[in-house]
């Protein structure tokens, strides 16, 4: 499954607004670090990477949290994530 | 603050006389410090002031990692300059002896500052848990009547400013990241720092004199404020060299926030009195960046917590695969029970035994523990350390409590009265503190089992209270939020079962006439909650029910809830205390 990077902040955006749904996606700032603007505890962050994984077929493994931490870090990873695993 | 019922510990005819069987006295490890009988005694004095007239001044006192890859040392002589003009600011606001200072921000610089500081001048201290949500912060700064709140610009403003007026004890917020344009009704803290002189900011305390303020929950009513004294400094200083193999050349990381009472005994107080190195990370969780850390900044003795012990295990060998952690000399863990598997896993992981430890807010430091050099039984908590007298008993509401010899029995865990970091009372709620007391025993909540070798065994709570990633959640508060809620008739939290967490807070709600109980409803509830309790004490589900059930009096019966989660029958919970 390829989708544009479009598709993909929605998808992480609407998982968000699941688990958080005090957020207003409008106030989030793409190139911060997500967690100190989102209030998500440890369980929190663990269910929006699970909800990813089941959601997008993406498993993120705890090597590349660091490459997560920020809403647009996290979009180029899920959409390069999902292209390579695309048939070409 | 009101002054508080301080409960005073008697002081022992001539302690030297009678020291343990196995040589320990209170009263030796109290000289150690340089503490005289009837004299005077100060946290800060004593974890940063006296170091800086030292030899060891200009060792690092903390290394602070920041979140964007920062690294500061503070070293102990810069810290006792850092805290003499706060202290001094605070003098200069009319803030004295007593009142309440309260503190909620990230671990940064800033935060020890403020803690260490007002301690210096007798203030009252209360970090709060940055999680926390407006309610939280709202209930506890009023309950102690808090006069100043150390925060970030956004923190006030998304959490205190909207709730300002509800707080008339409140005279000053200070911000630590306010550049010139401070919010109205605050006062920028770098601003106040450096007016400030540097001269020595001392109010003499004594060892009975309040210090410290940990809220913590119980079943029913409000968090309660467990204050903490000047002389639990002595219990601090020796628990962490007994149970944590503590020693002043070690770079320590403590790895919980101040906000939690581990924080701060073991995160600030501890390892400055010690003289040792401690380690502040400001970042969040993260497997690979922890693991750098330990290995980068040559940690000697790391204590930390089953869920981050649980999640570092769940990311598999890979994560370890290739890392040395040469340094690395002795583990503990905290917040509660330590499962066997994880203890196994410690010892592939990092060659080390990973010595579980018990304690709670209102012990103020640690009780029990599988300290350095003895065997360690893999999910057992430990065994008494030495000065701490720890019993079990059989608690029944109504009936006198008795003490359980038999091995291996489940009874309550109750300690004998006069360690020096024990509580001395709930900030305004004399009642609460005098039942939890059985004479001289002090009544923990948490039942366990003792084996015939004296190692005890955490088997649960005997109340309601929830136990998350080791933080106790009241379900009276969280319960309180919902049934504010215009759909909501009532409400009932219990803690789920969870792999990682331990528990995590689940909500059942019936709904007033009318509202439908629908996913957008539950979405509506969910973000209520986590606006007004912030993520760490808001519940993770929500479940709607068409009755809860109930005790003949009214009360709701959390345990069949429970239960029914559970898929047991309703009748297998044990019903401690619970009417009939």
């Amino acid at each position: 499954m390829s989708l544009s990077s479009e598709q993909v902040r929605a998808e992480v955006l609407a998982i968000l607004k699941r688990l958080a749904p005090e957020v207003d996606p409008a106030q989030i700032v793409p190139d911060q670090v997500l967690r100190t603007q989102v209030d998500l505890d440890s369980m929190d962050w663990l269910n929006v990477l699970a909800c990813i994984h089941e959601q997008l077929g993406v498993n993120i493994p705890e090597l590349d949290y660091g490459k997560v931490v920020t809403l647009d870090s996290m979009v180029a990873y899920l959409t390069a994530r999902l292209a390579a695993a695309s048939p070409a | 603050m009101k002054p508080p019922p301080i409960r005073r510990l008697p002081a022992p005819a001539d302690p030297d006389d009678a020291p343990a069987a196995d040589g320990f006295s209170w009263a030796a490890v109290a000289r150690e410090l340089g503490l005289t009988p009837g004299g005077g005694v100060n946290i800060a004095e004593l974890a940063v002031d006296r170091h800086a007239r030292s030899a060891i001044a200009d060792k690092a006192a903390f290394r602070f990692l920041g979140a964007a890859g920062a690294r500061r040392e503070v070293s102990y002589r810069e810290l006792a300059e850092l805290t003499d003009r706060f202290g001094n600011a605070l003098t200069a606001l009319g803030i004295g002896r007593g009142d309440g200072v309260f503190v909620l921000c990230g671990r940064v610089c800033e935060l020890y500052v403020a803690v260490l500081g007002a301690l210096k001048i007798g203030a009252v201290v209360s970090p709060l848990f940055p999680s926390f949500g407006p309610e939280p912060i709202r209930n506890r700064i009023a309950q102690a009547a808090g006069k100043v709140l150390v925060t970030t610009a956004a923190a006030y403003r998304r959490k205190v400013a909207p709730l300002r007026g509800e707080l008339p004890s409140l005279q000053h917020v200070l911000l630590i990241d306010a550049a010139g344009d401070a919010d109205a009704g605050t006062l920028e803290l770098h601003a106040l720092l450096r007016a400030a002189p540097a001269t020595p900011a001392r109010v003499p305390t004594g060892p009975d004199d309040p210090a410290l303020l940990h809220f913590t929950s119980g079943t029913t009513g409000q968090p309660k404020g467990a204050l903490h004294v000047h002389g639990a400094v002595v219990g601090h200083y020796a628990s962490a060299r007994r149970a944590l193999d503590l020693h002043p050349d070690d770079v320590f990381w403590c790895t919980a926030d101040p906000g939690w009472v581990t924080g701060t005994s073991y995160g600030i107080v501890a390892p400055l009195v010690i003289g040792a190195t401690s380690i502040v990370d400001e970042a969040d969780f993260d497997p690979l960046r922890w693991l750098g850390i330990l290995a980068g900044e040559r940690v000697n003795v790391w204590y930390t917590a089953p869920t981050a012990l649980r999640l570092l295990l769940k990311a598999g060998p890979e994560l370890l695969a290739g890392r040395r952690f040469p340094d690395l000399r002795f583990i503990a863990s905290v917040g509660e029970a330590l499962n066997p598997e994880a203890v196994r896993w410690g010892q592939e992981a990092f060659g080390q035994t990973i010595h579980d430890t018990w304690w709670q807010s209102e012990t103020g430091g640690i009780m029990i523990a599988n300290a350095a050099g003895q065997p360690v039984r893999p999910g057992s908590m430990g065994r008494p350390l030495p000065g701490v007298v720890a019993r079990v008993v059989r608690h029944v509401e109504g009936e006198p409590v008795t003490l359980i010899e038999t091995p291996d029995t489940v009874g309550e865990l109750a300690l004998e009265a006069g360690w020096p970091s024990m509580f001395r009372g709930y900030l305004g709620q004399p009642g609460r503190y005098r039942e939890s007391f059985a004479g001289d025993l002090y009544l923990s909540g948490d039942l366990v089992r003792r084996d015939a070798d004296g190692y005890y065994w955490f088997v649960g709570r005997r109340d309601d209270v929830i136990k998350s990633a080791g933080h106790l959640i009241g379900p009276c508060e969280v319960e309180s939020v919902l049934m504010a809620h215009p759909a909501v008739a009532e409400a009932a939290v219990i803690g789920k079962p969870d792999a990682l967490a331990g528990e995590v807070v689940k909500a059942f709600v019936t709904l007033r006439h009318g509202a439908r109980p629908d996913d957008a409803l539950r979405l509506e509830l969910l973000a209520h909650a986590r606006r007004r309790l912030g993520a760490a004490v808001a519940p993770k589900e929500i479940a709607f029910v068409l009755e809860l059930p109930h005790t003949r009096s009214g009360k709701i019966m959390r345990r069949r809830l429970k239960a029914r989660e559970l898929g047991l029958p309703e009748d297998d919970m044990p019903a401690w205390g619970e009417e009939k």
